[in-house]
């Protein structure tokens, strides 16, 4: 098996396999989800500066980080939703690490999200997906490409008197892709793997109730998904070993092969 | 209120000054270290032989007096500190006078000096009062003009005192400054440079104000038998009288505290004020020089442009004022303010005046007036002196 | 749109703050609080009722120590007035002439003040005791009648008039900045600059802050350091007066569910954000307070809106209440901080108001228009301490009066 690791390298050498890094740099003003306000809201990303070869330590340039578990482009584990709550190794400090890289597909809803901020994807576009792509493989991620990255501030949250209006998956589709396919997670470029407008759903909130409720995982506020193949590429998505944490900001990297190699 | 003991057998003798710098980098303490210095050569005596010591000085912190005695190896049985500004000579007399009289103390050296640094002005207005830091250099006032042109400006009004009437006396002393090579002014001052001078806080313009300088004043209190002993030259106190914060209830300081005592004064002294040689007034302001020329009997109530225009003021005029050339000319030495006059009149009164003599002077009225501590000057003071 | 301000000769030095003397005795500061309020007091003697000045130790009348500053009649007769072309200090020197009167009070005792232009020997004068530029209790005498003290410019000295001045609210969200906006560009303000946290969450009546002439949204954060910091780089030296409207009153005591989370809020936002604006924007305010001219006037203010919660707990907001108490000593120190620069720091305690997250208080509560009608009239006036609302002056008023009695009505949820 060495093999294929030596094939790897040599992959990544020659550039037959690049890296794509998927992560939003963790700044301040990122919008982070909004819950309303008589709920405990999650604390913003802060950098606070400890010294920078100043007077404060004159040769040496560190800061404070402090954040929520789910700000910036982060990692949603089981534990973060009730449903999932009794999930052995549900947290994010008892993930088992071969989990961490896996199998990418990704829907492109690109054009349909520019033309409706609601957009909802369905079991019919993930039956044509796989009519195009071939089957979901168990095990796999499945992102789902808006190009809702490309938005900045104010038009990326989105929010409106009536919450956010973002894309994401219905209840029947996750349900499908958790049940049917036995995905590893579902990732978005949203703040959230679930749609802007999902409180409405049954059950509300479906991609956290099923996917969580199964054991798997959710990754949001990714993006460069652009770069992706539908099928081929592999995620890199390990979060922070916080104990008994729900989550975390991480860095999710893609391996992804040029066109036309197969790895 | 009692008639005060009379002075009788009190003189003063021995005028002393030491000559006036704009600014000075030495300390008060060196000023009245060359005071004292010059008395002793002045007396005949060692200085240990001063069993008396009265000072006055502001700037002279963080020494009290008694500190002095060693500083200048005295060995006092009276001393005295009178930080009292324009008024601080007559209260020293006074108090001294009745020291040599009873017995208390043979030969007393009064000393005035202060010291000026370029800052000192500042520094010492900054510190003057309680009242004064609470109420009047919030406003701007710091130092004395604001007040006095508060003061001078409804004076002028009530008095009918006129800037030219001001301007008279103020040249006048010039005139007589020009003839004391002590006096810091040196050129002539015409009318018509008073009036157009700038304004500093109107009515009051630039030569309405003293000049601050360092220097020092000092004289002997001493009885008459003591003097004659020495073989110094001597003049006898005859009246004195002091009043602080004579009218509360005035709004405005229109009189001084003189007008509460004045025939005290010269019921003492025996004489009116027609029988005086010469005056010294304490002039921080032309126009209280003039305020005084009412209070002190010299002129009636209201009658003070009559006076003014019908007196030369110069040592050979009709009412010799301010021989010297007063603080007005001569510079005001802190303290030392207060103390000028005495001295003048000492040496006029005993015929050591120089070219500024006033020929046949015999008796002279002295007045101090000081501590403008709010809105009015509070100290008043002032005596008389006769010719031995 | 209000014209801009002509802009800075980048030749010429920033002219340096210089103070008026700031000396006062231990006793005259019962001047300086009745001076920061805007209350017309003299100090008075409690055994015979005679009125003094200056501020005596002991009565003159009868001796007794039992002296206050007490509400007095503020009618004077202006006895005399000169104008110091040529004052020793050099604050006064930089800003001769200064025109000053000595006047009989009708209280009884004479006072030198300083003077209105209009004002002739005899006339009857308005006295007011403000605050000067080092913090001092001074008075000053107008007409009688009244008159716009606005043109006089030793007025201008001690006040904090809002024309031809730069403001900046630090939190468009608060329920008061609109109504501020609107006030401060009635009163001439030069431009406004409006914070705005998070500026992807909506603003819901962001038309209306729009249509304020010389307003302009900036992003500010008060809770984070690069936000603040940015900020400043950006304006500070162009903010000449500053107005902290940041808050996060959330409902909650000690034991509620989210109330760690709150108070970390609210102290982040209150407390440390206050910190964190003090740290950048006040040394360049207190620098710049002598800045500018009568066409582009310099720092003259910073107003910290705070809770009258600061000053009496009410336990059903624990960490609100610990947040502005926590603001209100930061901002003793940043009073400190700014005097250097005879920079005024005013703090309005409000009541709670008129907003969704005080619907619960009881009746009356305070608009966002009574309370920017508070702050700019502090303004106008010079003040330090500005309470608005009913609740809030009342609740003080027994604070004073009865410490543990309002602490055991508060902890009955009686306000």
């Amino acid at each position: 098996m060495t093999d294929v690791l030596q094939m790897l390298s040599g992959a990544l050498a020659s550039g037959a396999v690049r890296v794509v890094d998927l992560t939003h740099t963790l700044t301040e003003d990122f919008p982070t989800i909004v819950v309303p306000p008589e709920f405990a809201p999650s604390a913003p990303v802060r950098i606070e500066r400890i010294s920078r070869y100043d007077a404060a330590g004159p040769a040496w340039y560190w800061n404070n980080l402090s954040f929520g578990e789910h700000t910036g482009t982060h990692f949603d584990a089981p534990a973060h939703w009730f449903t999932g709550r009794d999930q052995p190794r549900g947290t994010v400090d008892t993930l088992p690490p071969e989990h961490m890289i896996a199998p990418v597909c990704v829907i492109d809803c690109s054009a349909e999200s520019a033309r409706d901020d609601d957009f909802l994807l369905t079991r019919a576009a993930l039956d044509a997906w796989e009519n195009a792509h071939g089957r979901i493989p168990a095990g796999a991620w499945v992102l789902m490409r808006t190009d809702w990255s490309q938005r900045k501030g104010a038009a990326f949250a989105n929010l409106r008197a009536d919450g956010a209006h973002t894309p994401g998956p219905d209840a029947e589709a996750i349900h499908w892709l958790v049940h049917e396919r036995g995905i590893l997670g579902f990732g978005t470029e949203t703040i959230g793997t679930d749609a802007g407008q999902c409180d409405h759903f049954d059950p509300p909130f479906p991609a956290h109730h099923y996917l969580h409720g199964a054991g798997r995982y959710g990754l949001q506020c990714l993006t460069n998904l652009h770069l992706l193949p539908p099928k081929g590429a592999l995620v890199m998505a390990a979060p922070l070993k916080v104990h008994a944490g729900s989550g975390s900001p991480l860095r999710v990297l893609a391996l992804v092969p040029e066109q036309g190699e197969k790895p | 209120m009692a008639t005060p003991m009379g002075y009788d057998g009190v003189v003063l003798a021995v005028p002393v000054t030491v000559p006036y710098t704009r600014y000075s980098p030495e300390s008060a303490q060196w000023w009245l270290g060359r005071a004292l210095a010059g008395l002793a050569a002045g007396a005949g005596v060692p200085h240990p032989a001063f069993d008396g010591l009265s000072v006055a000085s502001f700037s002279m912190a963080p020494d009290s007096a008694i500190g002095l005695t060693q500083h200048f190896g005295l060995s006092p049985r009276f001393v005295d500190f009178v930080p009292l500004g324009g008024v601080a000579g007559m209260v020293a007399v006074r108090r001294a006078a009745r020291a040599v009289q009873a017995g208390d103390a043979d030969m007393v050296a009064c000393i005035a000096a202060d010291t000026n640094a370029p800052q000192s002005f500042r520094q010492s207005l900054e510190n003057f009062s309680r009242f004064s830091q609470d109420a009047v250099y919030p406003y701007g006032a710091g130092g004395p003009n604001v007040s006095f042109a508060l003061i001078a400006q409804a004076y002028m009004e009530a008095s009918g005192l006129s800037r030219a009437h001001c301007g008279k006396i103020a040249v006048a002393q010039r005139d007589n400054a020009l003839k004391n090579p002590h006096a810091l002014m040196k050129k002539p001052l015409s009318l018509d440079d008073y009036l157009g001078s700038r304004p500093i806080a109107p009515p009051i313009h630039l030569f309405d104000c003293v000049l601050p300088c360092a220097g020092a004043e000092a004289f002997l209190i001493l009885r008459e038998e003591t003097a004659r002993a020495q073989g110094l030259p001597f003049v006898r106190l005859t009246a004195a009288i002091e009043r602080h914060n004579a009218f509360p209830a005035d709004p405005v300081m229109l009189r001084g505290g003189w007008a509460r005592d004045i025939d005290t004064l010269w019921s003492m002294a025996g004489i009116g004020p027609d029988a005086i040689d010469l005056v010294q007034t304490y002039d921080d302001y032309p126009f209280i020089s003039a305020m005084q020329f009412e209070d002190l009997g010299l002129c009636p109530k209201g009658g003070l442009a009559e006076f003014i225009a019908g007196h030369d003021f110069t040592v050979t005029g009709s009412l010799p004022h301010n021989t010297s050339g007063g603080q007005l000319s001569s510079g005001q030495a802190g303290c030392a303010g207060g103390h000028l006059g005495i001295v003048e009149a000492i040496r006029q009164l005993t015929g050591a005046a120089g070219p500024r003599q006033v020929a046949g002077a015999r008796r002279a009225l002295v007045s101090g007036f000081g501590m403008i501590n709010f809105d009015r000057g509070l100290g008043s003071g002032a005596m008389v002196l006769e010719a031995a | 749109m209000t014209p801009r301000r002509p802009r800075k000769n980048p030749l010429r030095r920033t002219r340096q703050p210089l103070l008026p003397p700031a000396a006062c005795s231990r006793k005259a500061h019962l001047l300086t609080a009745a001076a920061a309020e805007g209350r017309f007091a003299l100090p008075r003697c409690g055994a015979c009722g005679a009125y003094a000045w200056p501020m005596p130790e002991a009565c003159p009348n009868c001796l007794s120590i039992d002296i206050t500053a007490a509400d007095a009649p503020s009618g004077a007769v202006l006895m005399s007035e000169t104008r110091a072309e040529v004052p020793a200090d050099p604050y006064f020197r930089e800003r001769a002439p200064w025109r000053v009167g000595l006047v009989q009070m009708d209280a009884g005792p004479m006072a030198l003040v300083h003077l209105h232009p209009a004002p002739v020997p005899r006339d009857r004068l308005r006295l007011t005791l403000m605050l000067d530029r080092a913090g001092q209790a001074v008075l000053y005498a107008g007409p009688e009648n009244g008159g716009d003290m606005t043109i006089d410019r030793q007025w201008q000295e001690m006040v904090a008039d809002p024309r031809g001045r730069r403001v900046l609210i630090t939190d468009a969200r608060h329920v008061a900045a609109l109504p501020l906006a609107h006030k401060l560009a009635a009163a001439g303000a030069a431009e406004i600059f409006m914070g705005l946290p998070e500026d992807w969450k909506p603003l819901e009546n962001r038309a209306e802050f729009a249509a304020v002439p010389g307003l302009r949204f900036v992003a500010l954060d008060l809770s984070s350091d690069r936000s603040v910091e940015d900020l400043a780089r950006a304006i500070g030296g162009k903010v000449e007066i500053l107005i902290n409207t940041a808050d996060h009153p959330r409902p909650g005591g000690l034991s509620a569910p989210a109330a760690a989370t709150h108070a970390r809020m609210a102290m982040e936002v209150v407390a440390f954000g206050l910190m964190r604006l003090a740290r950048v924007f006040g040394p360049v305010l207190a620098g710049r307070g002598a800045d500018g001219d009568e066409n582009a006037p310099g720092a003259v203010a910073w107003v910290n809106v705070l809770s009258v919660f600061a000053r009496a707990t009410a336990p059903e907001m624990a960490g609100y209440c610990a947040a502005h108490a926590a603001a209100l000593s930061v901002s003793h120190s940043l009073r400190a901080q700014l005097a250097g620069g005879g920079v005024r720091l005013m703090t309005v305690l409000t009541a709670p108001t008129e907003d969704a997250w005080f619907q619960l208080a009881p009746q009356p509560k305070v608009t966002g228009k009574a309370l920017a009608g508070a702050v700019v009239d502090g303004l106008m006036r010079g003040l330090e301490e500005v309470v608005a609302g009913d609740v809030a002056r009342d609740l003080l008023a027994r604070l004073a009066d009865n410490p543990k009695a309002v602490e055991r009505d508060l902890s009955q949820g009686k306000l």
